[in-house]
């Protein structure tokens, strides 16, 4: 991170001398840590994302420990009910219990603990590589909008425009199956990775305009800075100065914006695979849990269907939300709540 | 002004034949096989080509836009030739799947998507700006903390997990509401406006919990804004009563941004509630989007995408020029 320490950090050394050591450049990841560090809330919010993101990644070792796996399915009449409520899981199967720790599904028998953390790798795979695609969109277009000005800008711009015009999750929903049948024959189409490919395109792809909006708009008053012309007149080229001398310096807002695209990610993946366009059955997700609470109405026989993936849903985006705002305080003074 | 007025509609006509033309391409070009979806389950060669012609997708493409816009302003013929129907104005084409006029589709949606914006509208402006209002008079105590803590979870509920939750706790365990019926989409219908109320309570509910947080926030920060400003402190100097201090010189000066929010905000949900309509049952644009998303029905989900974007749009150039009757400065630049 050693390259994102710069002369001229806008908004972040600057603004608030005060309270932190002043004048001393200090890369961008120490200063949002430094103001992060001093807030008990942000050091929780950052402890359950890192507990959240191990529990994910950790999916397969925890699942094993648990001696399950997310797709075996038991319907046999000591795991099931097929009885009063066909498909219910009994009484012994239904919470947590040393053999299944979060019980099991209904309708299929299959361990919720394992699905759980399955479906979370799924989910968050999904929506960090959806925020990427957005970023890098975002910081290049937005970049160069300000950075060349003219009709690149007025092009980029009325890009942006449009995109932010179209109601996000409705344009979404609709064009997913769209793209999912393009990419059937391609190698990305291939099983569970075609709703996971599909989603991470068009997330991202629409993603991007209101970072790339805001970058501009920072982009708009960095090229007149002296260092930026010392490099134009070192005959720096003019991609040389975006990605060198810009880019770097409008890494802060970045941050601060990809911290909260992430959770609108997170919601957005919930919302269209629980609408059934998204993450099917059998790959688990966060949202396609939500999904098969509902089908059936299995949430109507006992809520527990509904709280697992629901808590862990309303954790996640709150962690990473309150995140958000504790980078954007640390980063971009400006933009905080008073 | 009226140089303003002109300018902002001109640019409104622009954009909303860019998007019309956005949207099109999208829809048209890029599925793998439109003609195919057109024509359904059990489809032989012969029969996707006569969809495609059917369809107009032998046609060079800017002809078929042109020919797709030129429905919204007169009635066409559509099909192929020896086989074409009238499609009524305003004509978005058929339904894939049951061959109905898709403006005869989105004309029914209409009612209920009204219902659910306009209720859950005026929730959430009333408890988000008098909530955010409370929190900004009472700066630093334990009621402010409370109430932005509140928004900041307000904000991370998902529509699914709330609306979910809603459903079991009142509908199906308490049985304090009914559950959403098709028969109600008019306070002015024959149940009268009460049962319209309580049959739209639920979704109204689940909307605002999202929407309001947003909206403390925005009328917080610009509330305390406003409040620290001079003509404030002069006007408490005068000795005027806090009341008329708080809201005929504060909120009346710091409501603006709170009125662009609405105006686009309206424009969003007027395009449909996807989520919230699903969950509930409420057959409005968001609800059929939904239905036709999953079934492949492209004419369909493409007019609706292209009216929900008219409506952002609209609202946007309304907002706009609201604005500009308001406050003269907003026409200069």
């Amino acid at each position: 991170m050693t390259q994102l320490q710069s002369p001229a950090e806008p908004g972040t050394a600057s603004a608030a001398p005060s309270r932190d050591r002043p004048a001393e450049a200090r890369s961008l990841l120490a200063t949002a840590w430094l103001r992060i560090r001093r807030s008990k809330i942000a050091l929780l919010s950052l402890c359950v994302v890192v507990a959240i993101m191990l529990f994910a990644i950790l999916a397969p070792v925890l699942s094993a420990m648990s001696g399950n796996d997310p797709f075996t399915s038991n319907t046999s009449p000591e795991v099931l009910d097929d009885f009063e409520t066909p498909g219910l899981p009994l009484p012994g199967y239904m919470y947590p219990s040393a053999s299944h720790w979060l019980g099991v599904e209904p309708g299929l028998g299959r361990d919720l603990f394992a699905r759980l953390a399955f479906g979370g790798q799924v989910s968050l795979t999904i929506a960090l590589l959806s925020t990427a695609v957005s970023v890098v969109l975002g910081t290049v277009l937005g970049a160069a909008a300000g950075y060349f000005g003219g009709k690149t800008d007025a092009v980029i711009s009325r890009l942006m425009d449009l995109f932010l015009a179209f109601p996000h999750l409705l344009l979404v929903l609709s064009l997913t199956p769209i793209l999912q049948s393009r990419l059937r024959d391609t190698p990305l189409g291939q099983g569970s990775f075609l709703p996971m490919a599909s989603l991470v395109i068009i997330l991202g792809f629409f993603g991007w305009a209101y970072l790339a909006r805001i970058v501009r708009g920072q982009v708009l008053s960095l090229r007149e800075r002296e260092f930026v012309e010392a490099a134009r007149s070192f005959g720096s080229s003019h991609l040389s100065i975006l990605f060198r001398q810009i880019i770097p310096n409008v890494m802060g807002v970045v941050l601060v914006y990809a911290t909260m695209l992430i959770p609108t990610n997170i919601s957005a993946e919930a919302a269209l695979s629980f609408l059934g366009v998204g993450v099917k059955d059998p790959t688990p997700s966060w949202g396609q849990m939500l999904n098969a609470a509902q089908a059936g109405n299995w949430y109507l026989s006992d809520p527990w269907f509904l709280a697992v993936p629901g808590a862990m849903l309303i954790v996640t985006v709150l962690a990473f939300n309150l995140l958000g705002d504790a980078v954007r305080d640390a980063l971009d003074p400006k933009a905080s709540r008073h | 002004m009226i140089r303003f007025i002109l300018r902002r509609t001109g640019s409104l006509f622009l954009l909303l034949v860019a998007v019309s033309f956005i949207t099109f391409t999208l829809f048209q070009f890029g599925p793998a096989d439109p003609a195919s979806a057109a024509c359904g389950q059990e489809c032989t060669p012969e029969r996707v080509q006569e969809a495609r012609v059917a369809l107009g997708m032998d046609q060079p493409f800017l002809v078929q836009y042109v020919e797709y816009m030129r429905g919204l302003f007169s009635s066409r013929m559509i099909g192929a030739p020896g086989a074409e129907s009238l499609c009524q104005w305003p004509c978005l084409g058929k339904s894939f799947q049951t061959n109905e006029n898709v403006s005869d589709i989105i004309a029914r949606s209409l009612p209920y998507t009204f219902s659910m914006a306009i209720g859950a509208l005026v929730l959430w402006t009333l408890s988000g700006v008098g909530l955010g209002l409370l929190a900004a008079l009472r700066k630093g105590s334990a009621t402010d903390k409370f109430i932005v803590g509140a928004a900041s979870v307000g904000v991370s509920l998902p529509i699914p997990v709330t609306g979910l939750f809603l459903l079991l706790v009142f509908v199906n365990q308490f049985h304090l509401l009914p559950f959403t019926t098709n028969e109600i989409n008019s306070p002015f219908g024959p149940q009268g406006p009460l049962a319209w109320v309580l049959n739209y309570l639920l979704p109204w509910i689940a909307l605002a919990v999202l929407f309001s947080a947003s909206y403390i926030r925005v009328t917080r920060t610009n509330m305390i804004e406003t409040f620290g400003e001079d003509f404030i402190r002069t006007a408490r100097a005068k000795g005027l009563a806090p009341r008329t201090v708080t809201f005929k010189h504060g909120v009346r000066a710091g409501i603006t941004p709170v009125v662009t929010m609405l105006g686009m905000d309206i424009g969003l949900l007027l395009g449909g509630a996807v989520l919230t309509e699903q969950i509930f049952s409420v057959p409005g644009l968001g609800f059929t989007a939904v239905r036709a998303a999953v079934s492949g029905d492209l004419p369909v989900t493409m007019a609706i995408t292209m009216l929900a974007a008219f409506f952002v749009i609209v609202a946007n150039v309304v907002v706009d020029l609201a604005y500009a009757a308001i406050d003269p400065r907003v026409r200069l630049q």
